[in-house]
């Protein structure tokens, strides 16, 4: 078999260190190589989408297991589903993007560009592997190992605040990710130990006993909170957001995050079922808490970046409501819209970025009628906020209504609560609209740039893609089904147990 | 009458080579007259002197059986444990003793020209003139660390003593001898000195009592004394926990580390390096096997003392350490912390803390070594552009990630490795050490430990932020010197390599930990 995936880890950190290696005179075409390589890896991507066998999504493919410290049972073990495999397509398709659309930035700095850009290729093969770890030690490893880029890309690039944002990313995650290792080594010593103890193939379905299962549960649980981010862990995600380069947040919240709700199907689920089954009252009313929250902080921001990071809160409740709903369409609506999230919250930071950088403020009431001095800029922006709240014809709607539709039966009230998020997000998305495009233009504002053609290729293919997602659902579903069928099996053993 | 014991020279061959490779450098000292000869010499003889003994130590693991060598009428043992612990402090010396050769651009080296002037002295300022040196830090080296090897295989009481004063009067001496900020370095000296006899004095009172209560001062025969009196511990308790005093405070346990900020301050910082590593390594090893093969029935005794001062360990020198303006103190009080990471391994006294503390003990001596050199290596520049003695206030070290990319990049990674990061050693060594305590039934230590961890990652990633991420206006850059010594960049630059490839291929060493995992027990 081809190591596709390990092929896939490695070459974002060739490409890490040919930027870091290129000579001064080369320098100036660092951009170019650093997107040269996201490039090649998303076409890498691409062959893996064909070779993927679609009948059989459930199963893990491109199977890689090596020994790697078999004293401590862990293994180099990679491998997708089609769960998996939509997370790293997500990463693939944004990384390039997110390069494309910080292009500019530090133009005369080629030095500082080329240290940035070898952060973002390094994070990227974080970001395979870990959506491709079937190993709990080597997902650990990675959960860590990548805090380390992410803090050098918010603490060295971005607004004045940024050490201060950095530093409390770093301990939020840091303190969420040792009480998980606390679990972690005890699944060791529980488990079934051996020199493959951590294959999650292993441990699925295994028998900790119940109250060692449930301690290890809350550890991981709470690591993954902490990512996701839920409500009321998830205060680092406002201060990044404001403080940090767009491109930086823009790959935070669209794929970054998604490792704790990923984190919560493949693990959580999988390994601790009875104590998932346990806590998913608790665990849903703090996702029903996180919907509404986040949706009326977002409406109370006047900066907009804080206003997207909020209104991801916000979603990321919705997707956690669809994990612990434990039902087929409700969980596949989950993973749909992660997907989709990463979509449409990656289009809508690099927007409001395109925005910030043409007056350099990022508060909503710096700008005024912008709409009839650039009019494809607003429909730009109005389209992918309306993906943001759900519009029917971009793919977010779908999932959303998988979401809610497949809860309901087991949690009414949760679902119609939630289902005011909905409503709430109408408000912030065509607020915001409202005041920054219509209305008389602000002085100082007549003479704004147009959406740019590097602009456009930036947000269109995503427009794109969210369309296609969006009048043809299946194309995606296709993937994720069976994935969340074979999750759900194992809960519903537990269940009729 | 008189019986001869069984001497086996072989079995002891690397402890014998380091120390008569001292006595050699007593000698070179007083034959050899030309400074720049003699330390040449004794650095030669240092390092020929490790490297030999460190590959007589290599070769005696791999063809020693499982049990190893019993001899000295009982008195010392060399087995897996005992040679993993000896090759690791030779290796520790060699690199210790690069940095003792290394010297500034300006020719400068760390110590000063003559111990024995009073700071400030006539004596003194013709001493500089005269470019005299004390190489005789190279033979205190070698006795320092026969006297650590001999720490790490004794399995009697009293033979511990002995080793245990063999290694810390050079120690002493070695602190005093900075060649700046003398006076500090003589009062560090003294209180070293004088807190390390006083825990000699408790140790010794313990290990009167296991006498009193044993009748013999060897591991096993107190172990047997031990199960045979099950109903009365009234001596052995007492007797114990003062043993254990006097490990804790060379390990820098709280409340037995007050020493430890002082001397690490005060001390030539290639001494502070050797030191920090070293000792720490030769107390963590007696602490395994007493604990393992005389004291482990005395578990419930015994582990409520290990529990609080593993927790008051861990908490004092990670909050302490937050509030450190000077990076060899804050260096200080991490390592206090990790004294409270090594203990954490004991909870439960589960045997995989034979593996467990070892590991730790290299990942966490490579990064400290590594650290220290690079401290060396960041001096002050007067006005008039000669560099002065080394900056140490933490705000001197901002903006070195733009003077030195590589040598700040090198700190940053021991520092990752000292929070336990993945993909460093420091990561492989807390867990072991953590999935030892858990096999011991001690999670909620471990937790304990988990948060200090999380405490303890803000200083090390503040220095961080410090070295890469804080912008200092040209005018207002304090005025810092990156120095430069070959010795010290290969110090620097093999412990960068090895906290790596511990952290990403621990195997063979991890294999070699678990070997090291079985001991003899001396009877």
């Amino acid at each position: 078999m081809f190591p596709f995936l390990t092929i896939l880890v490695l070459l974002p950190l060739a490409g890490a260190a040919l930027v870091r290696a290129l000579p001064d005179g080369a320098r100036g075409r660092v951009r170019e190589v650093a997107l040269g390589v996201t490039l090649l890896e998303a076409l890498i991507g691409l062959v893996m989408l064909t070779q993927f066998d679609l009948g059989d999504a459930g199963t893990q493919q491109f199977t890689e297991t090596y020994e790697w410290i078999p004293q401590i049972g862990t293994s180099w073990a990679l491998g997708v589903n089609g769960f998996g495999l939509s997370m790293i397509v997500l990463a693939l398709i944004l990384t390039p993007l997110v390069i494309l659309a910080e292009w500019r930035k530090d133009k005369k700095d080629p030095a500082r560009t080329a240290r940035y850009l070898a952060l973002i290729l390094v994070l990227q093969a974080f970001m395979v592997a870990i959506f491709a770890a079937r190993d709990v030690f080597l997902f650990y490893v990675i959960f860590e190992a990548m805090l380390i880029p992410l803090y050098f890309l918010i603490g060295g690039f971005g607004g004045e605040q940024r050490r201060y944002a950095a530093v409390k990313f770093l301990l939020y995650s840091l303190a969420g990710g040792l009480i998980m290792l606390v679990a972690v080594v005890a699944l060791y010593f529980v488990g079934p130990g051996g020199e493959q103890a951590y294959l999650i193939d292993n441990l699925a379905g295994y028998d900790f006993g119940t109250t060692p299962e449930r301690l290890m549960f809350l550890a991981f649980f709470l690591a993954f909170a902490i990512k996701a981010p839920m409500v009321p862990v998830h205060t680092w995600l406002p201060t990044v957001a404001e403080t940090a380069r767009p491109g930086t947040t823009a790959l935070l919240v669209a794929v970054l995050d998604k490792i704790g709700t990923f984190g919560m199907i493949t693990l959580g689920l999988v390994i601790f079922p009875e104590a998932s089954q346990w806590a998913a009252p608790v665990i849903i009313v703090f996702a029903v808490i996180s919907v509404i929250y986040g949706a009326i902080a977002a409406i109370g921001q006047t900066d907009m970046l804080r206003l997207v990071s909020f209104t991801s809160v916000s979603h990321f409740g919705i997707m956690v409501l669809g994990i612990y709903a434990f039902q087929q369409t409700s969980v596949e609506g989950a993973a749909l819209y992660m997907f989709n999230h990463g979509l449409s919250t990656g289009a809508l930071f690099l927007v409001v970025a395109f925005l910030i950088d043409r007056k350099g403020s990022p508060y909503v009431g710096d700008y005024g009628g912008l709409q009839k001095v650039v009019p494809v800029f607003a429909g730009t922006f109005l389209i992918v906020g309306l993906s943001a709240l759900a519009l029917p014809g971009l793919s977010p709607f779908v999932s959303e209504i998988m979401v809610l539709v497949g809860a309901f039966e087991v949690a009414k009230i949760a679902v119609i609560v939630s289902a005011t998020g909905v409503i709430l997000a109408a408000l912030y998305v065509l607020l915001t609209y409202q005041k920054v495009f219509t209305g008389p233009t602000k002085k100082g504002l007549e003479k704004t740039r147009e959406l740019t053609l590097r602009e456009r290729l930036v947000l269109w293919p995503l427009i794109g893609l969210m369309l296609v997602l969006g009048f043809f659902p299946s194309l995606a579903i296709d993937y994720l089904r069976e994935p969340a069928a074979a999750v759900l099996t194992t809960i519903n053993a537990e269940v009729s147990e | 009458m008189f019986t001869a014991p069984d001497l086996s020279y072989m079995a002891f061959a690397p402890i014998i080579i380091v120390l008569l490779a001292g006595a050699i450098g007593v000698l070179v000292e007083a034959i050899v007259r030309d400074a720049a000869t003699r330390r040449a010499a004794q650095l030669t003889l240092t390092l020929v002197a490790t490297l030999g003994a460190l590959i007589v130590a290599a070769v005696q693991w791999a063809t020693t059986t499982e049990a190893g060598v019993v001899a000295q009428a009982g008195f010392f043992v060399m087995d897996k444990q005992a040679l993993a612990w000896q090759c690791m402090l030779l290796v520790f010396a060699a690199l210790g003793a690069l940095l003792f050769a290394a010297r500034t651009r300006a020719g400068e080296e760390a110590f000063t020209p003559l111990g024995s002037a009073a700071p400030g002295s006539p004596e003194e300022a013709e001493a500089l003139r005269r470019k005299l040196e004390v190489t005789e830090v190279f033979p205190l080296l070698l006795f320092a660390v026969g006297g650590m090897m001999t720490f790490a295989s004794t399995t009697d009481y009293l033979a511990l003593f002995v080793a245990l004063e063999v290694f810390s009067l050079p120690l002493y001496i070695m602190v005093a001898l900075a060649r700046r900020k003398r006076l500090l370095s003589e009062e560090g000296a003294l209180k070293y000195f004088l807190l390390g006899a006083f825990s000699s004095a408790i140790y010794l009172f313990g290990v009167a009592l296991l006498y009193g209560a044993a009748a013999t001062t060897s591991y096993a025969g107190v172990l047997g004394a031990i199960l045979a009196s099950p109903g009365d511990l009234a001596l052995f308790v007492p007797g114990a926990i003062l043993v254990l005093v006097g490990i804790l405070f060379k390990l820098g346990a709280v409340p037995f580390h007050t020493w430890s900020p002082d001397a690490y301050q005060a001390a030539p910082t290639p001494v502070t390096a050797f030191m920090a590593a070293a000792t720490k390594a030769a107390a963590a090893a007696a602490l395994v096997r007493i604990v393992f093969s005389s004291l482990y029935p005395l578990e419930w005794e015994l582990s409520w003392m290990i529990w609080t001062v593993a927790i008051v360990t861990m908490v004092v020198g990670t909050v302490v350490a937050l509030v450190q303006t000077d990076i060899k103190r804050m260096l200080a009080y991490s390592s206090v912390a990790h004294a409270g990471f090594i203990l954490v391994a004991f909870a439960g006294f589960s045997p995989e803390a034979l593996s467990a503390v070892p590991f730790y003990l290299l990942t966490y001596g490579l990064a400290t070594i590594g650290a220290f050199a690079v401290i060396t290596q960041v001096r002050e520049k007067a006005d008039d552009g000669t560099v002065g003695g080394e900056a140490t206030r933490l705000g001197q070290w901002a903006g070195l990630g733009r003077r030195d990319p590589l040598l700040a990049g090198a700190m940053a990674l021991f520092l990752l490795s000292f929070a336990g990061i993945p993909l460093t050693a420091g990561f492989i060594g807390k867990f072991q050490v953590f999935a030892a305590a858990i096999d011991g039934g001690g999670w909620p230590l471990v937790l304990v430990a988990v948060l200090a961890s999380a405490a303890a990652a803000f200083f090390y990633v503040r220095l961080i932020v410090l070295m890469f991420l804080t912008d200092v206006p040209e005018d207002q850059q304090e005025a810092v010197e990156v120095d430069y010594h070959p010795y010290t960049r290969v110090v620097v630059w093999i412990t960068v390599i090895a906290t790596v490839f511990l952290g990403v291929m621990p195997v063979w060493a991890l294999q070699a930990a678990s070997d090291a995992g079985v001991l003899l027990t001396g009877l």
